[in-house]
């Protein structure tokens, strides 16, 4: 693995997700002082802060980076503000880690928090009908669960899942999320009681979508040098890949908030493995690993058929097998790749800004060993994969 | 009598209404790309440079790619009608243009009514109306197999 690639994760925090109805700043600074006394570091020490963008709490929502360094009170660090949908916290670790390996600054803050409304997500207000986002509820009432469930049927009709399938998800995520103080929904649930839940976008029920959340997470990434320097013999964990890639012409999938897919009749070479294909193994290759080095996954589970999806598209199985894998307990801790260990989506809800970077912050303490409840044993590689609407892909391998 | 209101698309020119009604897509002149809603500025492909485009009727039929319903009632900017009665979404493969496009289902088919590789043809139907207008919207609906042998063009 190239060294010159690498940085440091010497700080991870969070505020706990929930719908605490608080402004989202109080979010994210809970979770960077938490962030920064888990890297024995004080604020002043940071020199680059990266915010990742809310859209849905006004201004100081879309320059995060200067509202929570505002609220930490002013030092004259730089910053810089990224929004990338779902993808907005990866987004913000990879300008923290390009700062840091282009020397241009040693100690950098990323932080993303949210604050949501109830219910679906629908799009921001006014009149937009030059806005996909926009017309995809006014034209068709395509919410974000439509999509899901799109995917959920094919899945169903191409390798045979089932709705016990599904909710086996949702049962395995919910166990793993009992004993994580960050999670908002902590309860055990049963098969039959997740296919007792409403349908809300056939075949996908309301247990088996994730809600929207409140929370923040924080991470304090430094240069190896440094690193090495402040935490001495004890060592720390690194960051060695980012992938932030985009889609590849011709995309053949239908993707949020699009109302078609690209068209393909002029891709003479041919159609590629998909854009979901695509993210994580942008990560692999950056960090010179294979789906095989990976220990422990945090994957996007907006729905709990979304999560079988990540399993062929970050490398677990072949296109296919995700169902087996799932019936043969290899996901769940304990087994051979366990996956969303945090208890994901499924028992967090999603702040959007806040998730990626929650999914390295997990695996932060999963390779620290101090993952309390659900600690996958002996980890030491993992990787995170999330997508984010308008084409943003997501994933961060981080290693011991 | 009170005067029939007047029906109109909900949004221009992405699909007309007179006849057998299409979508309105665009083609570029340069590489053949199709685009909908219809591209304007840059062909989206990569390779091509193209900037001129023509406006296409597309494809009236295709092949259920995958399909749902919304069995909660979308969020504004959908109008809803009260009581709301849930509807069917489904993303259609169109052959000749080599892409899928979304729509509803018309009124009165639920998902026990459909499959993946259904064949459905584009109507146009009422979306929500105001004291003044009808507004349209396109929509998908199964070809009963009558249909199927009853016209060819397709």
């Amino acid at each position: 693995m190239a060294d010159d690639k690498k940085v440091a994760v010497l700080g991870v925090g969070m505020h706990p997700w929930g719908k605490w109805g608080r402004n989202f700043v109080e979010y994210g600074l809970t979770a960077a002082r938490a962030a920064l006394a888990d890297a024995g570091l004080a604020w002043r020490d940071i020199q680059f802060v990266s915010g990742a963008d809310t859209i849905r709490n006004g201004y100081p929502g879309f320059v995060a980076g200067a509202t929570f360094a505002q609220a930490l009170g002013w030092t004259g660090a730089r910053v810089a503000s990224s929004y990338a949908a779902c993808a907005s916290g990866a987004t913000a670790v990879a300008a923290a880690r390009a700062q840091i390996l282009a020397g241009l600054c040693d100690v950098a803050l990323v932080v993303g928090a949210d604050t949501t409304p109830k219910g679906f997500f629908t799009p921001v207000g006014g009149d937009r009908k030059d806005d996909p986002d926009w017309l995809r509820f006014h034209l068709l009432g395509a919410t974000n669960p439509t999509y899901f469930a799109l995917y959920a049927r094919r899945r169903m009709e191409l390798f045979g899942a089932t709705e016990q399938d599904f909710a086996a998800v949702k049962v395995k995520n919910a166990r793993h999320g009992l004993a994580n103080p960050n999670a908002r929904y902590r309860a055990e649930v049963t098969v039959e009681e997740v296919l007792a839940s409403p349908m809300v976008a056939d075949p996908l029920r309301l247990l088996e979508i994730c809600a929207t959340s409140d929370g923040g997470a924080a991470l304090v990434l430094t240069s190896t040098d440094f690193a090495r320097r402040h935490a001495g013999g004890s060592g720390f964990v690194t960051i060695p890949a980012v992938s932030t890639v985009t889609p590849r012409f011709p995309q053949t999938v239908i993707e949020m908030p699009n109302f078609a897919t690209d068209s393909a009749v002029a891709a003479d070479g041919g159609i590629g493995p998909g854009f979901k294909r695509s993210i994580a193994h942008a990560a692999y290759e950056e960090a010179g690993i294979s789906p095989e080095d990976v220990d422990v996954a945090e994957v996007y589970d907006l729905s709990s058929a979304l999560e079988l999806d990540w399993y062929e598209d970050i490398g677990l199985c072949k296109e296919g097998e995700a169902e087996r894998l799932l019936r043969d307990g290899d996901t769940a801790v304990g087994g051979r790749i366990p996956v969303n260990p945090s208890g994901g989506l499924s028992c967090f809800g999603e702040a959007i800004p806040a998730q990626a970077i929650a999914q390295v912050c997990e695996l932060v303490w999963q390779l620290r060993g101090q993952a309390d409840g659900r600690q996958v044993e002996g980890a030491r590689v993992g990787v995170t994969a999330n997508q984010g609407l308008f084409g943003h892909g997501s994933s961060v391998v981080v290693t011991k | 009598m009170a005067p029939t209101k007047s029906a109109i698309p909900a949004i221009d020119g992405w699909f007309t209404t007179e006849g057998s009604p299409t979508l309105l897509g665009s083609r570029c002149r340069t590489c053949g790309t199709y685009a909908f809603p219809r591209e304007t500025y840059f062909c989206r492909n990569p390779e091509c440079d193209g900037m001129e485009f023509e406006e296409v009727p597309l494809s009236r039929r295709g092949k259920i790619w995958s399909y749902t319903d919304a069995r909660y009632q979308p969020p504004p900017p959908y109008r809803a009608a009260e009581p709301y009665v849930a509807f069917c979404i489904a993303a259609v493969e169109l052959t000749a243009e080599k892409m899928v496009v979304m729509g509803q289902v018309v009124p009165g088919v639920g998902v026990d009514d459909l499959s993946i590789g259904t064949e459905v043809e584009l109507v146009t139907d009422v979306l929500y109306e105001d004291d003044d207008h009808e507004y349209l919207v396109w929509k998908w609906r199964p070809l009963a197999s009558g249909d199927l042998t009853g016209d060819a063009h397709g």
